[in-house]
């Protein structure tokens, strides 16, 4: 190569063999340089909306009756809170839970990894909305509903297919969106 | 300067107050008397994604829930589950995320198949240099 007198003028084909790759890696590391800073946190939802309700047979708090696979083929649709007295914005949302169960919407609860006292002690403290408590001790009902965090709420319909999955706390602007879920399952 | 202080508290103070008072499940932390099971409890904890604190596999995660969900692992291979069909009913629930072992077909082709491209193209050139320095040594 190097022998040459005068090397031919490069062809554009040949400029790109050269530069290309160059611009590529350049393209690259602007493009990592830029995400470097982004917050990667992903919200998992669930995979099981369409599917029906995995099964349920959880104990109640104290004698009241607990949460079975019977409580969500009731013919209408209900909401599950997945909730925890440990869990902070759980308390944000009971003003919003009251306000639904007005409305008429039957609300369970599962509550995940909790002590049957603290259950106790928050639903003193905050109210309580629910029809029927099931205690999650060990989360393994949590896991089955493909849930991954306090508090989430699943509209079930009245054939006990799981139809929508909200994340987080029920905020009050939240509330028509659930009733409209709610109207959309009893269709 | 007391308010800025009483609002650092607090900042510290609310993750202490989010924590489960229940201890874990029993199969959280303790291994399956079964060797041979345990160890595939094991390689299977070390390929699945905590949901909580999400790039730590279950293994690794002291969160409650990765507890549980060390708890479901365990219990589903004493029970004779094969690691596999394990890792495929948490996928049903939250998707090819759980995973650590992407799966080989879909939107995840590429990861799998670019190597193989990248490793052809560079040979490819390599080659190619190789056969003119050989033509060129000669002339």
């Amino acid at each position: 190569m190097t022998d040459a007198p005068t090397p031919p003028a490069r062809s554009w084909l040949t400029r790109l063999a050269i530069y290309g790759p160059l611009l590529l890696f350049a393209v690259f590391v602007v493009f990592v340089g830029s995400q470097l800073g982004r917050e990667t946190r992903v919200t998992v939802t669930s995979k099981l909306i369409g599917q029906p309700m995995p099964a349920v047979s959880l104990p109640g708090l104290g004698d009241a009756p607990g949460l079975t696979s019977a409580d969500f083929k009731a013919g209408k649709p209900v909401l599950v809170n997945v909730f925890a007295s440990w869990c902070v914005p759980c308390r944000v949302e009971a003003p919003q839970l009251a306000q639904l169960t007005a409305m008429g919407v039957t609300v369970n609860g599962i509550a995940v990894r909790d002590a049957p006292d603290d259950v106790a002690a928050f639903l003193t403290t905050n109210g309580n909305p629910f029809a029927r408590i099931g205690l999650d001790k060990t989360g393994q009902t949590q896991i089955a509903l493909g849930s991954s965090g306090v508090p989430e709420t699943f509209v079930v319909d009245g054939a006990g297919i799981i139809r929508y999955q909200h994340i987080g706390e029920i905020r009050p602007e939240h509330i028509e969106l659930l009733m409209a879920k709610l109207a959309e399952a009893g269709r | 300067m007391r308010a800025l202080f009483l609002a650092l508290l607090l900042l510290f103070a609310a993750p202490l107050a989010a924590e489960p008072t229940l201890p874990p499940a029993a199969l959280a932390d303790t291994p399956l008397p079964d060797a041979a099971q345990e160890a595939k409890a094991q390689a299977l904890m070390h390929e699945l994604r905590c949901l909580v604190c999400q790039n730590q596999s279950i293994a690794d995660s002291h969160a409650d829930m990765a507890g549980d969900m060390r708890a479901l692992v365990r219990e589903r291979i004493a029970a004779g589950e094969n690691p596999d069909d394990v890792r495929a009913w948490l996928i049903t629930r939250y998707g090819d995320w759980v995973s650590f072992d992407p799966p080989k077909a879909g939107a995840t082709l590429g990861l799998w198949l670019a190597p193989l491209l990248f490793l052809g193209v560079g040979l490819l050139l390599a080659l190619r240099l190789f056969r003119r320095r050989g033509t060129e040594s000669k002339s």
